[in-house]
């Protein structure tokens, strides 16, 4: 056996030792996963094929569509409505995981990806909130504009600059979240399930 | 007690009981029921859309305050003229602390308010009255344009309905004359294209109109509140309308409705602060000492793993 | 396809007590996240312990 491997070897095994398919795609689960809090980390990821899905008709038929055409301001509403979805699921997700000290037995990195997760999704609907093109989207410019200003980032990140701030959130941001998300949900399946807090200790 | 059941490291791969489950079905099913509940909410409530105020609508729905800020321009008065980094070096900008993070970020984005907002539109306006007056404020000292338009200015302020003022004495200069001329401008809709198209004739950064229409006085904000928008109402989660706005944000706006926040002149850069040290705490949860023991404390957890515990009783 | 069947196009309803000040439309949404967290607590979850298995050696 050659002791100089290549690296598409190395790769390929040390991805197919860290996961294994049965972890990446179980059909069982432990007992223990018998609540219904458990759903809402799918509802959320449910909320974000949904943006996905009514984000990339807006951007297919460009941002100032959805102010002449009714089917525009229908997608607008779609991509709104899961906006709210997203993060009323998101936050019962974050809730239910302090409660059950989520990040024992070592998943202290899938809560700091759920965390982060969860400000990059604030970033992008700010951003997605600046290129709204009407009135709104103005007076949350000139007024995010201080806050950016105040720490010195305001002078790399224009708020009113809408086309800084467009392609950012439908190109970036999307990117970084959703490889966060994908991040944060191969962690799970690979540490499983966080089990029950026992008495006598959380770790 | 059967050993399974019995207390489990939380870091191994767990041994004990199991349930079949279908994610891939879970998955399909979250998407077809969040999909059809988003579509739902959609179709049933809309979304909001208030169009763009514009340059044009500012000046013929608000005249006197159009005129008066273009003064407030031309006499250095403005939010604009007076902010400091990315825009200019007109002030120290906001501190926390010793550390000015606004004004270490430099000039970035230099914006000269008189110039940009008000002077170099007018290079377009062919009315001699116009013509001479931007010849005549271009050829006066700045010491003479501040006199001139701080003249203006105050006999505005004492007069808030006029757009303009008689000048007998000549004590405002060219000044009535210039921002007369850019309202003019204005009401054809012409200064929105001239301002946003300064680096492209094909704009998407619009800092420039943006900045104008902020310093307004009234206009603006006076929108901006009659629709509890303003950072005092807790405009940051509110939305136009009487949609839900975003109420994630709640935490950020609340320090802005009270003291040391609500009246300090460097209450952004101290609310930014208050709420990255609370997001690194929650980001760091795993590892602060009380905090992470809190979900011991508080039990909610037996009533989510009520089934399990039970089980092991039993 | 714009049904508004129920228009939110009006200035909205307020409920202030003391600094605090939340619209009604945020103030449903904080409820419907309370309001799900609770329930997602309580409601009994369905066990079916014939799907049970014992642990895998």
């Amino acid at each position: 056996m050659s002791s100089k491997k290549m690296w598409t070897t190395r790769v390929r095994e040390s991805t197919l030792e860290r996961f294994e398919p049965k972890d990446l795609l179980p059909d069982v689960q432990p007992a223990y996963v018998a609540s219904w809090i458990y759903i809402f980390g799918v509802a959320t990821i449910a909320a974000f094929v949904m943006l996905v899905a009514s984000g990339l008709v807006l951007t297919f038929e460009g941002p100032a569509w959805w102010h002449t055409s009714s089917i525009g301001h229908f997608y607008n509403s779609i991509h709104l409505w899961s906006v709210e979805l997203f993060f009323v699921f998101m936050v019962v997700h974050l809730w239910g995981k302090f409660w059950m000290a989520a990040w024992r037995g070592r998943r202290w990195m899938t809560w700091i990806t759920g965390v982060i997760s969860f400000f990059a999704s604030i970033v992008t609907g700010f951003t997605g909130y600046l290129i709204q093109t009407n009135f709104d989207s103005q007076w949350i410019a000139t007024q995010a504009k201080d806050s950016f200003n105040s720490v010195g980032i305001g002078a790399y990140f224009n708020a009113l600059n809408t086309g800084q701030a467009m392609l950012i959130h439908v190109s970036l941001l999307p990117l970084v979240l959703g490889g966060l998300v994908v991040w944060h949900v191969i962690l799970v399946r690979r540490k499983g399930v966080v089990p029950p807090i026992e008495a006598g200790g959380s770790e | 007690m059967s050993p399974q059941l019995s207390k489990h490291d939380p870091a191994k791969k767990w041994s004990g009981p199991t349930r079949k489950y279908d994610l891939i079905k879970e998955f399909v099913i979250a998407i077809v029921v969040v999909g059809l509940l988003a579509i739902s909410l959609a179709a049933l409530f809309s979304s909001p859309d208030e169009p763009a105020l514009t340059l044009k609508s500012w000046a013929i729905s608000d005249p006197a305050d159009f005129i008066g800020t273009a003064t407030g321009e031309l006499a250095g008065t403005t939010v604009s003229a007076g902010y400091g980094a990315p825009y200019n070096t007109a002030a120290e900008g906001q501190v926390l602390g010793p550390l000015k993070l606004q004004k270490w970020a430099g000039v970035r984005i230099p914006i000269n308010p008189a110039d940009d907002f008000v002077i170099a539109p007018l290079a377009i306006d062919n009315d001699p009255a116009v013509v001479s007056a931007i010849a005549a404020w271009k050829a006066a000292s700045v010491d003479q344009q501040g006199k001139w338009a701080n003249a203006y200015a105050d006999a505005l302020g004492k007069s808030p309905k006029a757009i303009t003022l008689p000048d007998p004495t000549g004590v405002f200069g060219p000044v009535p004359a210039i921002a007369t001329g850019l309202y003019g401008l204005a009401r054809t809709g012409a200064l929105d294209g001239l301002l946003a198209a300064g680096d492209t004739p094909l704009p998407t950064n619009f800092t420039k109109p943006l900045l104008f229409l902020a310093d307004s006085g009234t206009y603006f904000p006076d929108y901006a509140g009659a629709r509890h928008l303003q950072g005092d109402q807790w405009g940051v989660m509110n939305e136009t309308g009487s949609y839900p706005g975003q109420s994630w944000l709640w935490l950020y706006s609340f320090w802005y409705q009270i003291d040391p926040f609500k009246s300090s002149g460097n209450a952004d850069v101290l609310v930014m602060a208050t709420m990255t040290v609370l997001s690194l705490a929650l980001l760091f949860m795993p590892f602060l000492p009380i905090l992470r023991r809190v979900p011991e404390w508080i039990p909610i957890h037996r009533i989510i793993w009520r089934s399990w515990y039970r089980r092991k009783e039993e | 396809m714009k049904f508004l069947a129920i228009d939110l196009n009006h200035p909205a309803h307020y409920l202030t007590v003391g600094p605090v000040s939340v619209s009604y439309g945020n103030l449903v949404m904080i409820a419907l996240v309370v309001a799900l967290f609770v329930v997602a607590l309580v409601l009994p979850f369905p066990s079916h312990s014939d799907d049970d298995e014992r642990s895998h050696k």
